[in-house]
């Protein structure tokens, strides 16, 4: 994509905290309209990276510039054009949903109409009257998620926004994100350890860990990158250590002690499963709950890590 | 300048929708002047006194007792046998003292639950006092009793009392001012320190910074909306205790509020301070407590504080609340002039300066 389009472009950063280095070394770039991804476990440095984007947080150092400016001396221009939510924020308890939004359109002098379109796009509008303290998890979600969205930001940054919610909650705070990305040019990085979200939302995405970038790019890119593509995983009744099949088809297997799981890494189910049948058979084991299927992210973060994304 | 008033208008919302928040700020006070004024505003024709005595029957005939038990009319009142005489006292009424005869562990119990504060026994043929000799009520009990046993008058023939009743001069003309002024820091306190800590707690403090709000705006919102409530506060005591208590201004009405709006900039600085750095409400809470709660006993409000040791007399007169109390009941009780109030004036002011520089210098908003 043409230098033009770039939106975002963090170079080198860093960021440590006494002994831990939360963010070490990031390179990252976002073009105008792209929706991305930070993926990563708790503590991956995430929160980090997109408040130093954000601007709350300040770099030890490397440069951030968005739209070729600096917070250091463009901050009130960058605050018009981006819209935040954090992790977890709460708004004043007695204070209605309607109230809320009115407030913060007043910090960007924005007319009702704004506030009224806000409220059908974050479907709020039997609750205009409840006090924030008395929604739901959801509900206060795409409440922040509608305070971020009031000024039409070119840039939005959403910081776990689905975390801890029930999937059907989840599934409305998306549902608003792919309106978002069919109707408006906003460019969103959001951060997330749900690889699902990722996966549906975004156009690219970002794997993070202790600080630093594992890989990126599309879905399609990551998964094929990978050497295997697809998964075997069954769990052994026995013990592990009787499980020795050695194969150049199989690029990698990990066996968990707790699930007693074995999860092989392949490039085609088809060709290795006779194969692994076999040797079973031949050595009397018993494979229980026998699931073949396509990598996912998670695969790929535990073949990055050797971790899964979420414990 | 449209979103500095939303932000007032949301301050007011805050404040109004709290369920507790108009009584802690409006009733409370009344209550507690309501409360205090009538117990200490005793103008009542009748005051009744009891005493425990713990004799035997026979001791009882000893003439020692004879000038307490002579005039007394007998009766059962709860299950005691109870003597009472009534005699004239200091304010044109009456006293009716109840000797209440029990024994010593129930005479005990009695002094304990505060319903009597002196006990008489017989030691060696004598009348026994006991009483603890730094309670003032007390100790007058025991000369009232003393003088009725000597059968010798309280008030003699070349001696007069004349009741004080002029105005500024009752226990409730001391007590109101310090009621205004620890109204004042209560309310600013806890009202911006604490809205201030919990907003940052809530990460509601730096989600609002991250918009192009102007952060003056946002702290004047929280300081005019306060200020207004605080003056309405102060205002609502005053009218109330002029009309419950006959309360009045004596001294320059100016001077009053100048020392009034000074206390409210020293204490909304001091507030600021608190709340610049924690995003913890308890810490928080803990830090208000800290700071209201010595000061509301040591500042005066509802006894004075020379009672206090010499040396820390000048120390407690530097304290906020005792500049702000000292500068409102000058104005209400001794007519003092704006230049009699100057001195608190200038401390409150200079309070305020340093800990709201200090306070927005440190201000924590993310
Ligand atoms: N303010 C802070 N003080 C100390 N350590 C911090 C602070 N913020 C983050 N960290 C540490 O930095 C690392 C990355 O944190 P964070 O960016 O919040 O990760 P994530 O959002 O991916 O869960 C973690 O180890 C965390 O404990
Ligand atoms: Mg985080």
């Amino acid at each position: 994509m043409a230098e033009k389009n770039l939106i975002i472009k963090a170079s080198n950063i860093y960021k440590s905290f006494k002994q831990v280095k939360a963010v070490n070394g990031v390179n990252l770039e976002i073009h105008s309209g792209e929706f991305l991804a930070l993926l990563g476990p708790n503590g991956a440095g995430k929160t980090t990276m997109i408040e130093m984007i954000e601007g709350i947080q300040k770099p030890d150092s490397g440069e951030i510039l968005i739209k070729n400016k600096k917070w250091d001396n463009h901050s009130h221009e960058l605050q018009k054009i981006l819209g935040i939510s954090f992790q977890e924020t709460r708004f004043i308890d007695k204070v209605t949903v309607w109230e809320t939004l009115k407030l913060f359109a007043s910090f960007y002098n924005l007319p009702n109409s704004r506030i009224e379109e806000i409220i059908d796009l974050i479907d709020l509008r039997e609750k205009l009257k409840s006090y924030t303290e008395n929604l739901s998890g959801g509900q206060r979600q795409r409440l922040a998620l509608g305070v971020a969205l009031l000024n039409k930001p070119e840039i939005l940054l959403l910081d776990e926004p689905t975390t801890g919610l029930d999937p059907t909650a989840r599934r409305e705070i998306w549902s608003i994100l792919h309106k978002l990305k069919s109707e408006e040019n906003t460019s969103m990085i959001l951060t997330t350890h749900y690889m699902e979200e990722a996966e549906q939302l975004c156009d690219r995405i970002v794997i993070m860990d202790s600080g630093k970038i594992l890989t990126q790019g599309t879905l399609d890119e990551l998964l094929s990158h990978s050497k295997s593509s697809e998964i075997i995983e069954f769990e052994l009744n026995t013990d592990f250590e009787k499980f020795n099949f050695e194969s150049k088809e199989i690029f990698e297997q990990t066996k968990n002690d707790k699930t007693k799981k074995v999860t092989l890494f392949v490039k085609s189910i088809v060709d290795i499963l006779p194969k692994i049948l076999n040797y079973l058979k031949e050595n009397n084991l018993t494979a229980k709950n026998l699931i073949c299927r396509r990598l996912t992210l998670d695969d790929l973060f535990i073949s990055l890590t050797g971790r899964r994304l979420i414990d | 300048m449209k979103h500095f008033i939303q932000l007032i208008i949301i301050q007011f919302k805050e404040f109004y929708r709290e369920p507790g928040a108009l009584f802690w700020s409006f009733i409370f006070p009344i209550l507690i002047s309501a409360g205090l004024g009538i117990a200490f505003n005793n103008d009542q024709a009748h005051e009744y006194k009891k005493i425990a005595i713990v004799i035997s029957e026979e001791a009882e005939k000893d003439s020692i007792w004879n000038n307490i038990f002579s005039n007394t009319k007998l009766s059962q009142e709860n299950g005691y046998q109870t003597h009472s005489k009534t005699i004239k006292n200091y304010s044109n009424g009456e006293t009716t003292y109840n000797f209440i005869k029990t024994d010593m562990d129930n005479a005990v119990i009695l002094l304990k639950r505060g319903i009597i504060s002196l006990i008489l026994t017989q030691k060696d043929g004598k009348i026994d006092y006991l009483f603890d000799a730094h309670n003032s009520e007390a100790k007058l009990l025991f000369l009232e009793i003393s003088s009725i046993s000597n059968n010798s008058k309280l008030v003699s023939e070349n001696e007069v009392i004349s009741p004080l009743t002029k105005i500024g001069t009752r226990y409730i003309d001391f007590l109101i001012p310090g009621l205004i002024a620890m109204g004042i820091m209560s309310s600013v306190l806890w009202g911006i320190s604490y809205g201030l800590i919990e907003k940052r707690s809530k990460k509601l403090l730096r989600r609002m910074v991250a918009t192009p709000m102007r952060k003056s705006y946002f702290l004047l919102a929280n300081i005019v909306s306060r200020l207004v409530l605080t003056l309405l506060d102060t205002l609502f005591l005053i009218i109330f205790a002029h009309f419950a208590f006959d309360i009045q201004i004596q001294g320059s009405i100016f001077g009053l509020i100048l020392v009034i709006l000074s206390g409210n900039f020293a204490f909304m600085g001091i507030s600021i301070l608190i709340a610049s750095r924690t995003s913890n409400p308890q810490v928080g809470n803990g830090f208000i407590s800290a700071i209201t709660m010595p000061m509301m006993v040591l500042s005066g409000i509802f006894f004075s504080y020379q009672n206090f040791p010499s040396w820390a007399i000048p120390v407690i007169q530097t304290l906020p609340l005792t500049t702000l109390t000292d500068g409102v009941r000058s104005i209400f009780i001794e007519g003092a002039g704006i230049l009699q109030v100057l001195k608190s004036i200038l401390i409150l002011s200079g309070i305020g300066i340093v800990t709201f520089t200090i306070g927005l210098k440190i201000f924590k908003w993310y």
